[in-house]
């Protein structure tokens, strides 16, 4: 579904992602996990579509296509959904109105009706419970006001509405107490499916007690260097980033 | 200079033989008004960029074209629609004019009873003088302003609204004045008054709406007077062809514990601009200003307001908002007075603007005088851009970068548009906005 093959992507002309590799087949959920400023979110931003990363090198296909040559909204139409490490408060922007709207570009993108108020509204009242979510909160401007809790199962919550083949959480679980974090996790595991992927971006193993990745990747300096089962983010649990660093120096830096 | 000169005497020329032809039959007393206030504006002159209040807007290219006075009566002939902007089948009463004149055949009156008058000026200056003389020119400010001294020398029709004490018209009354093309460049002066007697509640509005294209100029001036606890809704809206002039005046007179809600929304037109002006003359009158201009390619558009705290006791609230996008030009000013008379005064001023473009420009003047120690003012001033963050939050949920720059614009936008409460009016300026801002992603239209 996804191949990453040696992108370098820079910010304000700072190199952040030097030279990812990682191919994410339907049906798996992969973990990437890795120290601050590792290159996490970029990655994500990346393949999303922000227009302040630049693309220095490398290539991403997706189901086939290239990815980096699309805006945004084809991504997000073509099934990419990225959930917001920080999602954004829109004042003014009704939320079911927001959400209405950006379903049914992409249903029609692939070639389905589009849903009317009533079809909308039964739909999005079901999606609700999976993250137990205020039904309030639809009527009110997107994210303004709404608790870090309540931003985060709104993430979940969009991606439930809008169906994507692939989701990438950027840290869902930052901000989140136990029974939040429970409720997000319960949300993302009810929309794992054979023909969906997802790439759960976080700095601690905790929320990977809840949703169990088939895959682990160990992000640093703008590299993946360790990959594995589920078992590394228990090992990065009990010995920390700088067992990885060390190791990742040590490479780079060979003994002479 | 020599040109402006010149210009002001064409002018003069112009009122010499208007006098002697076509209002050489009115009344003494609206002669003698005339003839002051045309003496007034050749005193005055154009305003020129070195007066404070034309600070950033040279009407050069307004004095330059020859502009003939709109032809007389033509009841609406070749006017095939009434355009974008029409309260049919929701005011109680909708008032057509067709450059400048009334057009009975396109318009219809609402029931008229218990001593209401709606009518058009021309008419109303035959039927009720008793009513008009007391009031006219009264408020508006033709000995200061140059604009409003050439529209009451000029002033050939409008609307003339009275309400006797204690009438409620729960229904709007709407003022439509289409401009249609001619064949050369014509100049109106559509003029309105309205007279709220106490306790009296209406909802006035007045639309300004280009049909075609051309060069032309509507010099329009408007008169409110909201006696002791009237209510007022007053809307102005201006939608003028791309390259026409147009120069709006709206001047309120309000007595004790009246109220008066005041929109501006100001989409049209190549060189404008619209002062709204409100005078709280009465212990504990209270007044609001909602004002909205959009602007794109390279219009300017200028939006000036002053008011005048006069007495004890009066609140102002004042919210304008602004987009600008190509290479348009805005212009705010807002002054608030508050008299040495005008204790316990309660006046807030805020203006905001959203720039679409890099090359789109807003000049935003707060200015506060006041006079008198015990009061509460507050004033403030933002200039912004469209989020990038949100824009790009939006995207990524499938919904195009058009359509994501206009529900942010929308959001912008809506807290000046949602306390018109005429839901169809509503409609149908939320559709012309959509078109603006639908034009382009901020290199041509808005």
């Amino acid at each position: 579904m996804l191949e990453i093959r040696n992108l370098h992507a820079t910010v304000n002309g700072r190199e952040i992602l030097r030279g990812i590799n990682l191919t994410v087949k339907a049906g798996e959920v992969h973990a990437l996990m890795g120290p601050n400023g590792s290159g996490k979110s970029t990655l994500a931003n990346v393949l999303a579509g922000r227009e302040a990363y630049t693309v220095t090198a490398g290539e991403v296909r997706y189901e086939g296509k290239d990815l980096l040559h699309m805006p945004p909204e084809e991504r997000a139409r073509e099934g990419i959904f990225l959930a917001f490490q920080y999602p954004i408060e829109i004042p003014g922007v009704n939320t079911a109105y927001f959400l209405k709207a950006g379903l049914n570009a992409i249903r029609k993108h692939r070639g389905l009706e589009e849903l009317d108020a009533m079809e909308f509204l039964a739909l999005v009242k079901e999606k609700m419970k999976l993250v137990e979510m205020d039904e309030s909160l639809l009527n009110r401007p997107l994210n303004e006001g709404f608790s870090g809790g309540e931003k985060k199962r709104n993430e979940i919550f969009q991606m439930a509405v809008l169906d994507p083949k692939l989701a990438i959480l950027d840290e869902t679980d930052s901000g989140l107490d136990i029974d939040a974090l429970k409720i997000v996790s319960n949300g993302v595991n009810a929309l794992r499916r054979p023909d969906r992927a997802m790439i759960v971006i976080t700095h601690y193993q905790r929320l990977l007690k809840y949703i169990v990745p088939d895959f682990v990747h160990v992000l640093f300096n703008g590299r993946i260097v360790k990959s594995g089962g589920k078992a590394l983010a228990m090992a990065l649990e009990e010995k920390g980033y700088d067992w990885i660093k060390n190791e990742a120096q040590a490479a780079a830096y060979p003994a002479v | 200079m020599v040109n402006v000169t010149r210009a002001v005497d064409k002018y003069l020329a112009d009122f010499a033989r208007f006098t002697r032809e076509d209002a050489a039959r009115e009344p003494s007393w609206v002669r003698d008004l005339r003839t002051s206030s045309m003496a007034r504006f050749a005193d005055l002159g154009w305003p020129t960029t070195r007066l404070e209040e034309w600070k950033y807007t040279n009407i050069g290219p307004l004095t330059q074209v020859p502009f003939t006075l709109a032809a007389w009566a033509t009841d609406g002939q070749a006017v095939a629609t009434l355009g974008p902007i029409t309260l049919t089948g929701v005011a109680s009463g909708q008032l057509v004019f067709v450059n400048g004149r009334y057009a009975p055949s396109l318009s219809w009156l609402p029931p008229l009873h218990g001593g209401v008058r709606v009518e058009s000026l021309a008419a109303a200056v035959r039927t009720c003088p008793h009513l008009l003389e007391p009031h006219l020119a009264r408020y508006a400010r033709f000995r200061e302003q140059a604009f409003v001294a050439l529209n009451t020398a000029f002033l050939t029709d409008g609307a003339f609204v009275f309400l006797p004490q204690g009438t409620v018209l729960t229904q709007p009354l709407h003022l439509l004045f289409l401009a249609v093309p001619s064949e050369e460049p014509i100049v109106t002066y559509p003029r309105t008054l309205l007279v709220a007697d106490p306790d009296s509640r209406v909802t006035l509005v007045e639309s300004y709406v280009g049909l075609g294209g051309g060069v032309y100029f509507t010099n329009a001036v408007t008169e409110v007077l909201a006696r002791e606890h009237a209510v007022i809704d007053h809307i102005r809206v201006q939608l003028e062809s791309a390259a026409a002039f147009h120069i709006g005046t709206v001047q309120t007179q309000q007595e004790r514990a009246s109220t008066v809600m005041s929109h501006s929304v100001v989409l049209g037109g190549a060189l404008v601009r619209t002062e709204v002006n409100a005078a709280l003359a009465g212990e504990g009158s209270e007044c609001r200003l909602n004002g909205l201009y959009v602007a794109a390619g390279r219009q300017h558009v200028d939006n000036a307001t002053r008011i005048d705290h006069l007495q004890p006791h009066c609140t102002s609230r004042e919210l304008y908002k602004g987009v600008l996008a190509g290479q348009a030009r805005g212009v705010f000013s807002g002054k608030i007075v508050v008299h040495e008379t005008a204790a316990k005064t309660d006046a807030r001023q805020t203006n905001k603007n959203l720039l679409l473009s890099n090359d789109a420009r807003i000049d935003s003047r707060p200015q506060l005088e006041i006079f008198y120690h015990d009061v509460q003012c507050a004033h403030g001033s933002t200039i912004g851009k469209l989020d990038e963050d949100a824009l790009f939050y939006l995207r990524t949920r499938g919904i195009d970068s058009e359509a994501a720059r206009w529900l942010l614009t929308y959001a912008f936008v809506r807290e000046v548009l949602e306390p018109i409460n005429i839901a169809a009016l509503r409609g149908q300026l939320e559709q012309q906005l959509a078109t603006r801002v639908h034009l382009g992603d901020g290199r041509g239209g808005v």
